[in-house]
């Protein structure tokens, strides 16, 4: 019987190496449901990819531009809601620093724990959802659990969960509670315990290790170029910390390291997040320690703190000053100013524009994530196309942080 | 220590920088649109400046200046641990002609932080490899952090519905964007005392 194929060149018979064109996102369950990404996959290696965001872009530099100074608050906790306090207390920061004022040293340390203690949710959740999306399901669970404790907290101190809006310029909107000190305490005793249990439980885990070691590896070198900060910057080596290389608050005064990688891979990543867990555990013990029981928490300038209720309601100054701030808002000098904390996932950044007016000229937030997220592309090509989940994931991509 | 940045980037471009100033001690540099990329690559490769990262990239609207558009680079040296501000102008009062170098081959954060640029502000950065939008979509029309681009206009993807015996179906029309109490910065400049603001 004669072939079937008889009429075929040699050329022909040979397999299709066409590129297969591959969608994934923006709703799918490794891409954190608002990243796409168009890959070119020969066989299952990635040959080239397009990082597509923006679907949670919302217009927040926009929305800014027509509020007072204070109603940005809101908008900030909205950018990374993981740990949005970071964020209330960075924009109060870059307003501070314009119009000149510095918060009474109780309010410090009341940032600086509140700050940490957001740091280790956001850290949390990044390593936990890790852990998940590799199959690891119960490390979740247990360091969400442990972030619950958290935002129990969060909600004692400030009445809201994770919105909490709550920073403001020249101090907080209200004082710690009675029982801040022990709640932290409390808190930070259990996450440590939970991750002990979760670093013996995934890093004697083969499948888990096999996974994160030397997977989505980057330089030195690119990581400076893309303009990574934070932990994905540290887990290449690089010690830059803005708490460490620019104190604000009281981080001058705090002993704390900075924990970094070697070998830049997610496994880096994945364990830089768990040793700042630790290093944030001891900056909480040690701002406990030292914050005064009382003492005022608000500048003391009745141009930028509210007065209290009792005064709007008796005094005719109190009214005023109250009806001044609320209509008019606050007025920051006009000029422009670029101030940097360490958030989340880096070097968060507001570059603020005054005209002198209560609203805002120009309100930008730099945000890390952004720039982490444009480095995905060169982390993933020519990589495998299940290492496209690890990779994502250690990276910690905040939707809301990245599209604004 | 940014102070003699300054002095460093006017002794090398004396006749390129316009302005300098160090307001709240961030030490700026207002320099030409034609030399904004030769500034960047000496301050990358500048032994003493040293800036190996782009912090951030953006542009800032002045609708009533001209030229119009101020785009705003912050620099910083990770090795050296100083910072540098710089700025540079562009485009007419219409915001068309705004175009200046791209700074995609000196550092690779320029990619991602000039597409944002070019998308909010409608800012043509020269040589770009991929210059197309990146928080908005490709049929989204005008540039959204421009002064003159209203905040309450929406430009929804989906026509609106004709339903019949539905009084109405979201989206509603043009006009019933959300709305905000304040006014923006445009109506406030542009708008004079007998012109109606609606």
């Amino acid at each position: 019987m004669e072939p079937l194929d008889q009429e075929l060149d040699e050329a022909e018979l040979e397999m299709p190496t066409e590129p297969m064109l591959l969608n994934v996102g923006p709703a799918h369950p490794a891409m954190h449901g608002t990243v796409r990404c168009v890959m070119e996959l020969s066989g299952e290696i990635i040959e080239h990819v397009d990082v597509q965001v923006g679907y949670l872009h919302r217009g927040f530099e926009k929305m800014c531009e027509r509020g007072t100074w204070s109603q940005v608050f809101p908008y900030v906790d909205r950018c990374n809601y993981v740990s949005p306090m970071l964020n209330n207390v960075g924009f109060a920061l870059a307003c501070e620093k314009m119009l000149g004022v510095t918060v009474p040293e109780r309010c410090q340390w009341y940032r600086m724990i509140l700050g940490e203690l957001a740091r280790m949710s956001d850290h949390l959740t990044c390593d936990g959802a890790m852990a998940m999306e590799l199959g690891a399901f119960t490390p979740f669970l247990w360091m969400i659990k442990a972030r619950e404790m958290i935002w129990d907290l969060m909600e004692e101190e400030t009445g809201a969960r994770l919105t909490h809006s709550f920073g403001r310029v020249g101090g907080m909107a209200s004082p710690p509670t009675e029982h801040l000190k022990e709640n932290a305490r409390a808190v930070v005793k259990h996450i440590l315990s939970v991750i002990d249990e979760c670093e013996k439980l995934l890093l004697g885990n083969r499948i888990f290790l096999d996974r994160l070691e030397g997977v989505g590896v980057i330089s030195q070198a690119d990581a400076i170029s893309l303009g990574w900060t934070g932990p994905c910057l540290r887990a290449t080596g690089i010690p830059y910390d803005v708490r460490k290389s620019s104190p604000y608050l009281k981080y001058g005064e705090v002993d704390f390291d900075v924990p970094v990688g070697s070998a830049s891979d997610c496994f880096d990543r994945f364990m830089v997040r768990l040793a700042e867990m630790r290093q944030s555990a001891r900056i909480v013990e040690q701002c406990c320690e030292r914050m005064a029981d009382s003492g005022p928490v608000n500048v003391s300038d009745p141009r930028i703190i509210l007065p209290p209720k009792e005064e709007v309601y008796s005094t005719i100054e109190g009214t005023i000053q109250h009806f001044k701030i609320v209509m008019e808002g606050l007025k920051l000098p006009a000029g422009e100013v670029y101030s940097y904390s360490e958030g989340g996932n880096g070097e968060l950044g507001f570059y603020l524009v005054s005209d002198g007016s209560g609203t805002p000229y120009r309100v930008r937030i730099r945000p890390p994530c952004f720039l982490i997220t444009a480095g995905l592309e060169r982390v993933i090509t020519g990589a495998m196309m299940a290492d496209v989940v690890p990779s994502f994931g250690s990276l910690n991509m905040i939707g809301g942080e990245c599209d604004r | 220590m940014s102070k003699a940045l300054i002095d460093l980037i006017k002794k090398n471009f004396a006749s390129a920088v316009l302005e300098t100033h160090a307001l709240y001690g961030d030490e700026t540099a207002v320099v030409e649109a034609s030399a904004w990329k030769e500034v960047a690559r000496f301050l990358r490769d500048n032994a003493t400046a040293s800036m190996d990262m782009l912090t951030d990239l953006t542009v800032v609207d002045f609708p009533e200046r001209e030229p119009r558009f101020e785009i705003v680079a912050h620099f910083h040296s990770l090795t050296k641990g100083h910072r540098l501000r710089v700025k540079t102008r562009t485009g007419d009062s219409e915001g068309d002609d705004a175009e200046v170098d791209s700074l995609t081959d000196l550092w690779a954060s320029a990619n991602w932080l000039e597409r944002e640029a070019f998308d909010m502000f409608g800012v043509v950065f020269r040589g770009h490899p991929d210059l197309r939008r990146i928080l908005m979509y490709p049929e989204f029309e005008g540039h959204p952090l421009r002064k003159d681009y209203p905040a309450d206009k929406i430009q929804p993807l989906i026509a609106y519905r004709d339903v019949p015996n539905i009084e109405k179906v979201a989206p509603f029309s043009v006009d019933e964007g959300m709305s905000f109490g304040r006014q923006t910065h445009s109506r406030s400049r542009h708008d004079t005392d007998d012109s109606q603001v609606n």
